[in-house]
């Protein structure tokens, strides 16, 4: 029986407790949130911050865990959404978590296909054969007019959202709804992290001859991440067509947000969970905060465009700065933080 | 034990007792994990603080807020910036020359959407609700995917949308879209007068019978708005009609272009949006397609449009609601009140009375008239959203009104309702010289009477699968 030496121990395999305790107290704020923050943070802030750290997660279980490269995350996000839309248009008796629920599953097929290439293919080129995803299935949904129920615009509005006679319509019932949504799937994910099929990602991910040799289905493995992954994914998707824009138009789910969505894992923290919190935090806040200064050195006269162009120079250099100095993360930021204040004050 | 040491307590550091090994431990933590975190923390805090602080002084007498949805950035910030451009100087030029509307100050902010739907959203619930206790009148976000974006949220807000010359057709029937109002001209009587107009080009509209027409449209709900409608005109008289797709953000266009080369139209409708243009223009030049049979819609009309391409846009056709210029005594105002003193909105004064700059123009007169409107309604003080409303659907503007603004012949007639929120669907017709705009047509009305139940059958369809109960405009007051 060979070992396997696993080069990078990642974040948060040995600390489940801790982790939830800590994703615990962090839900009982976000939950006790609409009684202070007002209609523009729910709405506006806090609604697209849980979906896309849903994203984050489904892209981090294939990255991060699995060690599977991919831009087509905006693609599986159109596609859990449009799914999850045809659902509801085309059959009428169905709940909306059912609608969720089977959009997931959809792309789920959608993903574990796109994810075929992995088998042959990794790293650098997995990336292209993801790209092609996300330019293909962009195509599609604008071409074939029956996924956007004929619409002539090809722009779908969300349909009335309600489960069990609850109504989803004002920012309060959409951020509870996001957030309950969001943390069952957290739940899951986390624990499903820690199981044989997480821990068999990582042997994946840390190396697969390594792994092949210890008998674990390869390929089986890879594509199960891909299925799992855009599963949740499309949850995202989903919500954020439909809980967050109220509408959905295949340019939303563009390259642009591929790339949001793995600035949130490289930022936040490769092979973590918490780390997507982190991450879609600073992918959220950053541009809003730098959004609002503009408008206050606007107010003394400084231009508008230029400001913008400012605020593009100074995220991408953040993130250039976290990806030489830690790239690991703000989860590794705050694990080694967590770490000192523990020690401290006795020893640093 | 202090394992559990809670993160308050290094906030409180300073009151603390014993300095010395404190700010040891503390320096040490700082240098050896946060000194990354620090600076970006740090960054962010100043800014969180900036934005805390971003206030202007108020006036006295009330004022009526405009959130601003603009953008100045990114692939269509020609169009952004002459339009918000405009619509800032003409509300300059109230607040200046006339004190406000009725003693109530204007007063706006900006927030940069990019034309990216998300920052539009974003920007809309920053902005919706009113600038230190100024009520919001109406959005603006020019922009057809953030329109459709905030339809919903402006209906629960109570906040009228605002989509100038494109938009959601079917947003015309109020009855259905109490808030939004595309003012001027929907996408539906913009085609439709097109298709008029080739009609007299063609000795009258039985004349269209057997031509060949292509539109070749942009990549995006906007683009695609016009499809089953140009169908519906191409079966009703007769005319042989090809639809090409151009992907956003349409810089290339080669085999769109030698397609229609094969085809040989007899015209080409482009519904162009930004870089689309120019390169439709010069594109054509290459396969031979002369521009003067390629007409332009109302989003492919500036002079940002032609001027990027130099000779092969010369006597290129495009329709517009609102000539360019500056012969109208209210942009003469303007440049006498808010250009000469310095306080003008274009960072380039030479863009002064271009398309887009006076459409944002009558876009202010609209938003202001309106607001009048709703004032002798609901007196001369602050209105909120749902009174500003009631303006529009009341906007009632005739020929000798436009005079005295010194608008006529800048803004078409306009009477708006509650069954027709559009008003005018008129366009007129200009042709591009290689410096200037040369308008070529009086007025050309769309065939509003053919549209109408198309527009509300649409309407109708989103009512049912909203669960919208259409108001009953007969009641309406």
């Amino acid at each position: 029986m060979s070992t396997i030496v696993i080069r990078r121990p990642r974040l948060n395999v040995a600390a489940p407790a801790t982790l939830g305790l800590v994703i615990a107290v962090g839900l009982a704020i976000l939950a006790a949130v609409p009684g202070v923050a007002s209609e523009y943070w729910l709405s506006a802030v806090l609604t697209p911050f849980l979906i896309l750290s849903l994203a984050g997660l489904g892209l981090n279980l294939l990255t991060g865990y699995a060690g599977q490269l991919s831009l087509g995350t905006a693609a599986f996000m159109a596609v859990g959404a449009y799914a999850t839309y045809n659902f509801a248009v085309r059959v009428p008796g169905l709940s909306l978590l059912a609608d969720l629920l089977l959009g997931g599953l959809i792309t789920a097929i959608i993903g574990t296909l796109f994810g075929l290439p992995s088998l042959r293919i990794k790293g650098f080129y997995l990336i292209a054969s993801t790209l092609a995803a996300q330019f293909f299935i962009e195509w599609l949904l604008t071409k074939v007019s029956w996924f956007s129920n004929d619409d002539t615009s090809g722009v779908l509005s969300a349909p009335r959202l309600s489960i069990f006679g609850w109504s989803i319509a004002t920012p309060v019932s959409r951020y509870q709804f996001v957030l309950g949504v969001v943390v069952v799937v957290f739940v899951v994910a986390s624990s499903l992290v820690r199981s044989e099929l997480g821990r068999r990602w990582m042997a994946v991910r840390d190396m697969d001859t390594a792994a092949a040799v210890i008998g674990i289905p390869i390929g089986r493995t890879k594509l199960l991440a891909f299925a799992v992954s855009s599963f949740v994914i499309g949850i995202a998707g989903a919500l954020w067509a439909f809980a967050y824009l109220g509408t959905v138009e295949p340019h939303g789910f563009d390259l642009n947000l591929s790339f949001e969505v793995l600035f949130i894992i490289i930022i936040g923290g490769m092979g973590s969970i918490a780390g997507n919190f982190y991450g879609a935090a600073f992918i959220v806040l950053l541009p809003i905060a730098l959004s609002h200064a503009a408008g206050a050195l606007a107010a003394i006269g400084v231009d508008v465009g230029q400001l913008q162009n400012l605020q593009k120079i100074l995220f991408g250099t953040l993130i250039i700065v976290f990806l030489i100095k830690e790239p690991d993360g703000l989860a590794r930021l705050v694990q080694i933080a967590r770490q000192r204040l523990r020690n401290w004050p006795l020893r640093a | 034990m202090s394992a559990q040491k809670p993160l308050i307590s290094l906030i409180s550091i300073q009151a603390n007792t014993d300095p010395f090994s404190m700010t040891l431990s503390l320096s040490r933590l700082f240098r050896a994990t946060w000194s990354r975190a620090a600076g970006i923390a740090g960054i962010s805090l100043v800014l969180a603080a900036g934005a805390l602080t971003t206030t202007s002084t108020a006036y006295a007498g009330g004022e009526e807020y405009f959130p601003l949805q603009s953008y100045r950035v990114g692939p269509y910030a020609a169009g952004g910036t002459g339009f918000f451009g405009g619509f800032i100087d003409y509300m300059q030029l109230i607040n200046t020359r006339d004190g406000g509307v009725n003693g109530v100050k204007l007063t706006w902010s900006e927030c940069e959407t990019e034309y990216v739907v998300e920052k539009g959203v974003e920007c809309y619930e920053r902005l919706k609700a009113g600038l230190n206790g100024a009520p919001a009148a109406a959005t603006n976000p020019l922009s057809v995917g953030i329109a459709y974006a905030t339809i919903d949220r402006s209906t629960a807000d109570k906040l009228p949308l605002i989509t100038i010359n494109h938009g959601r057709t079917d947003s015309t029937d109020g009855a259905v879209f109490p808030y939004v109002f595309p003012l001027q001209l929907n996408p539906y009587s913009e085609v439709s007068a097109i298709i008029n107009y080739i009609g007299t080009q063609s000795g009258g509209l039985q004349g269209l019978k057997g031509k060949k027409i292509v539109v070749l449209y942009h990549g995006s709900p906007y683009g695609r708005e016009t499809i089953p409608v140009l169908d519906i005109l191409a079966k009703k008289y007769g005319f042989e009609l090809t639809q090409i797709e151009v992907p956003h953000p349409g810089n290339e266009q080669g085999s769109q272009w030698l397609n229609i080369h094969r085809i040989n139209p007899d015209w080409v409708i482009l519904r162009g949006w930004g870089v689309m243009n120019p390169v439709a223009l010069k594109s054509a030049q290459k396969v031979g397609f002369p521009a003067n049979h390629i007409i332009g819609n109302i989003w492919s009309n500036s002079e940002e449009d032609v001027r990027p391409a130099g000779d092969a846009a010369k006597g290129f056709i495009s329709i517009t609601t609102h000539p360019s210029g500056t012969n109208y005594p209210v942009l003469q105002a303007i440049d006498q009140y808010v250009i000469k003193p310095g306080k003008g909105n274009l960072s380039d004064p030479a863009r002064f009375g271009t398309v887009y700059y006076n459409l944002g123009v009558v876009n202010g007169i609209l938003n202001v008239e309106a607001l009048r409107v709703a004032q002798a309604k609901y007196g001369n003080k602050p209105l909120t959203g749902e009174q500003v409303r009631w303006g529009f659907e009341h906007l009632d503007l005739d020929n000798p009104r436009l005079k005295q603004l010194g608008a006529l012949g800048l803004v078409q007639p306009l009477k708006l309702s509650c069954s027709d929120h559009e008003g005018g669907g008129a366009v007129r017709f200009q042709q591009w010289d290689g410096q200037h705009w040369k308008v070529i047509s009086d007025w050309v009305q769309a065939d509003r009477a053919l549209l109408r139940p198309i527009i509300e059958n649409s309407a109708n369809a989103y009512a049912k699968e909203k669960g919208i109960t259409p108001r009953d405009c007969s009641k309406d007051l």
